[in-house]
């Protein structure tokens, strides 16, 4: 079976974040990245089945050129080989054109199954394997908790709301988001980070997909949420106070 | 606390490549994953983390600068850079993992036969084996050359006889290198757990490195074919040789330990206030008592770095590694020190890992030649005089 997992390398989690002084993104210089950790899971998943079922896994990644470093992890866990999509500038890009972009990427591999991560944990839209699916004109299951190939069929356990699932059956090939935390990651060893080295990194810039990046929708600010909390403090007697505290919840916060 | 990130003041972190950077980052990640939440009770209950041995070895870390048999043929600067996480969650971790891979990896792989290199290399490797290094004597601690363990001929064979104190590992390995001197000169045996003559007890009472297996070794008419010598390993040099191995990993590890006592401090003092509601880190004591720790810190991540290039390029002396042994044990040990007072009482409970590294390097202080030892080798580089004969 032929596995492609699309990983996207963001920010690392607990970072500071600063804006840049244009509104229009983050500060990228001090910031550490990692792989979206959704995609950490669907990269366990794939090694998992291929070690099931044989075959191979490439893992494919869109981003300048600093991504090579969640690439390279991504083979030292073993995944046989990798795409890189050079693009410097995502952030232009909308979750339409970026799926757009993934999925001629991926039509180059024709592979059996894609997995992605459910969202990503910078933007966090939850689309982009979704429309890639759609792109592609696959079938797609999203929010998986597990993934297993019955018969030459997916089955696809999917979380729903409120502790209940949904088992999904469905042909090859296929697209499935991933959750988080669903197995135990594998830890790149060391001979797995030498093995790396020699494994093949195809380099594809968006143009040779023919990928125009013409984004539907622009992103024209960013900023800090304000807080919405407030403190008051009720002034008068005892009973005064409560006077006011009962006005307070009936009429502004509507509680009694 | 937020996640360890280790400690980067001078962007040192551009000096390294990609693949430098994801070595750490996977010994970092193990580290915190399966060492931290354990380390507190293994420490306290005087007990070795062993079953993380087995996860160690398919992680690579044993042996890891080493080539073939298994190993993971890292490179120095990536082998130092292991050495700094693992010691930044305990020393008696990283003084395992020395033990098994520069002091017992590394004579077999440089002096041992073909027949010996098959046989423990792998297993080794893997942590199905573990490894002892036997040096140091009752009588014998700085100047092991003068040792009183004997290895005489009878037909083929040797016959072993003397003791060894003060083995990491001792009592759990399945191999010692033990060191004895014969009519020949030092040379070096493999000693198996169970040969008979060949017996083990524990050092107890350590309030140091309680998280690692100290052992007196005692070698009583023990008879060991030929086939168990080094063949290679010709003179107390091929002990040392060892040794340099060994303290280039330890110049590194405390790094580690350094660093975080270090982080410790600066998001302690960061949230403890004290006159005026005020973060202690805003009084001038207390942010000179970082600026020294970060500075030192920095100079001792060069130094270790600047030597990981030159063991790469075959270029490092002894003398080298002395000084950054020296220079960076005394520094962590310091940074410990000084963190301990920073977290005022609460620096010596073990809620937090300070005061358990500053009594762990005091160890390390002692071991694989002490400051004193290593002053003088750096001195007899300058000067050509040497002072310790
Ligand atoms: C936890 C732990 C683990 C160890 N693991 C091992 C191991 O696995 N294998 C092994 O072989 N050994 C091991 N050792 C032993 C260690 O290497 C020795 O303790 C060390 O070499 C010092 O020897 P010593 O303790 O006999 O001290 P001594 O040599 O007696 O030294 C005591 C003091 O005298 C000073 N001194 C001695 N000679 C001179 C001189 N000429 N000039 C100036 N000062 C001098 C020293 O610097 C030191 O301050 C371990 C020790 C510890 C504490």
């Amino acid at each position: 079976m032929k596995i492609l997992v699309a990983i996207k390398q963001v920010p690392a989690h607990d970072s500071r974040l600063f804006i840049e002084p244009t509104g229009e993104w983050i500060e990228e210089n001090d910031l550490g990245y990692e792989v979206n950790e959704p995609d950490a899971y669907a990269l366990e998943a794939a090694l998992q089945l291929r070690e099931q079922h044989g075959g191979e896994v490439i893992v494919m990644c869109a981003g300048p050129a600093r991504v090579s470093s969640t690439i390279r992890e991504a083979l030292a866990k073993g995944a046989d080989r990798a795409l890189h999509i050079e693009e410097d500038d995502l952030r232009h890009w909308d979750n339409l054109s970026v799926a757009q972009l993934l999925a001629k990427a991926a039509q180059t591999e024709q592979p059996d199954l894609v997995l992605t991560g459910l969202q990503s944990d910078d933007l966090g839209f939850g689309q982009t394997g979704v429309i890639m699916a759609e792109l592609m004109g696959l079938p797609h299951a999203t929010l998986a908790m597990s993934v297993e190939v019955v018969d030459g069929r997916l089955r696809v356990k999917c979380e729903l709301e409120g502790g209940w699932f949904q088992y999904v059956s469905m042909p090859l090939p296929a697209l499935v988001t991933i959750q988080s935390g669903i197995l135990r990651l594998r830890y790149a060893t060391l001979m797995g980070i030498k093995r790396a080295k020699t494994k093949e990194v195809r380099k594809i810039t968006p143009a040779e997909l023919g990928a125009a990046g013409e984004p539907g929708i622009t992103l024209r600010r960013i900023y800090a949420p304000h807080s919405l909390k407030q403190t008051q403090m009720l002034a008068g007697s005892v009973q005064e106070q409560a006077a006011q505290l009962v006005e307070k919840l009936k009429h502004e916060v509507r509680v009694i | 606390m937020p996640a360890y990130r280790g400690t980067d003041y001078l962007l040192l972190d551009t000096l390294l490549s990609e693949e430098e950077i994801l070595v750490r980052q996977t010994a970092r990640q193990f580290v915190e994953e399966l060492l931290v939440p354990v380390i507190k009770d293994c420490y306290n209950e005087g007990r070795f983390a062993s079953h993380l041995v087995a996860e160690m070895g398919e992680m690579g870390f044993f042996g890891a600068n080493l080539e073939g048999y298994g190993c993971a043929g890292m490179s120095n600067v990536e082998y130092g850079l292991i050495m700094q996480e693992l010691e930044r969650g305990d020393s008696g971790l990283r003084s395992f993992v020395s033990v098994q891979g520069a002091l017992v990896m590394y004579p077999i792989h440089s002096w041992g036969s073909e027949e010996q290199k098959r046989h423990w290399l792998p297993r080794l490797q893997n942590g199905r084996a573990i490894g002892c290094f036997g040096l140091t004597e009752p009588g014998f601690g700085s100047n092991p050359s003068a040792m009183a363990t004997r290895a005489r001929r009878d037909g083929g064979d040797w016959i072993l006889n003397g003791e060894k104190t003060w083995i990491t590992n001792g009592s759990v390995a399945d191999v010692a290198v033990v060191w004895a001197r014969t009519e020949e000169g030092v040379r070096g045996f493999l000693v198996e757990r169970g040969t008979p003559g060949f017996t083990t007890s524990d050092i107890h009472g350590k309030l140091s490195m309680r998280a690692s297996v100290t052992s007196s070794l005692t070698l009583s008419d023990c008879r060991l074919p030929e086939s168990a010598r080094l063949p290679g390993a010709q003179g107390i040099k091929a002990a040392l040789g060892c040794l340099s191995q060994a303290r280039y990993g330890i110049g590194w590890g405390v790094l580690g330990a350094a660093s975080d006592c270090f982080e410790t401090a600066r998001e302690y003092t960061k949230v403890r206030k004290q006159f005026d509601d005020r973060p202690i880190a805003s009084h001038q004591l207390v942010q000179e008592k970082l600026a020294w720790m970060i500075t030192e810190i920095t100079k001792g991540q060069l130094l270790a770095l600047q030597c990981g290039r030159l063991k790469d390029l075959g270029r490092i002396e002894p003398a080298h590694i002395s000084m950054l042994k020296r220079n960076n044990v005394a520094m962590a040990l310091e940074c410990a020190r000084i963190s301990r007072d920073l977290l005022g009482a609460n620096g010596i409970i073990d809620d937090y890992p300070i005061m358990r590294h500053m009594c762990n390097l005091e160890s390390v202080k002692t071991y694989e030649g002490t400051d004193h030892i290593h002053a003088l080798v750096i001195g007899e580089r300058v000067t050509g005089i040497a002072a310790y004969k």
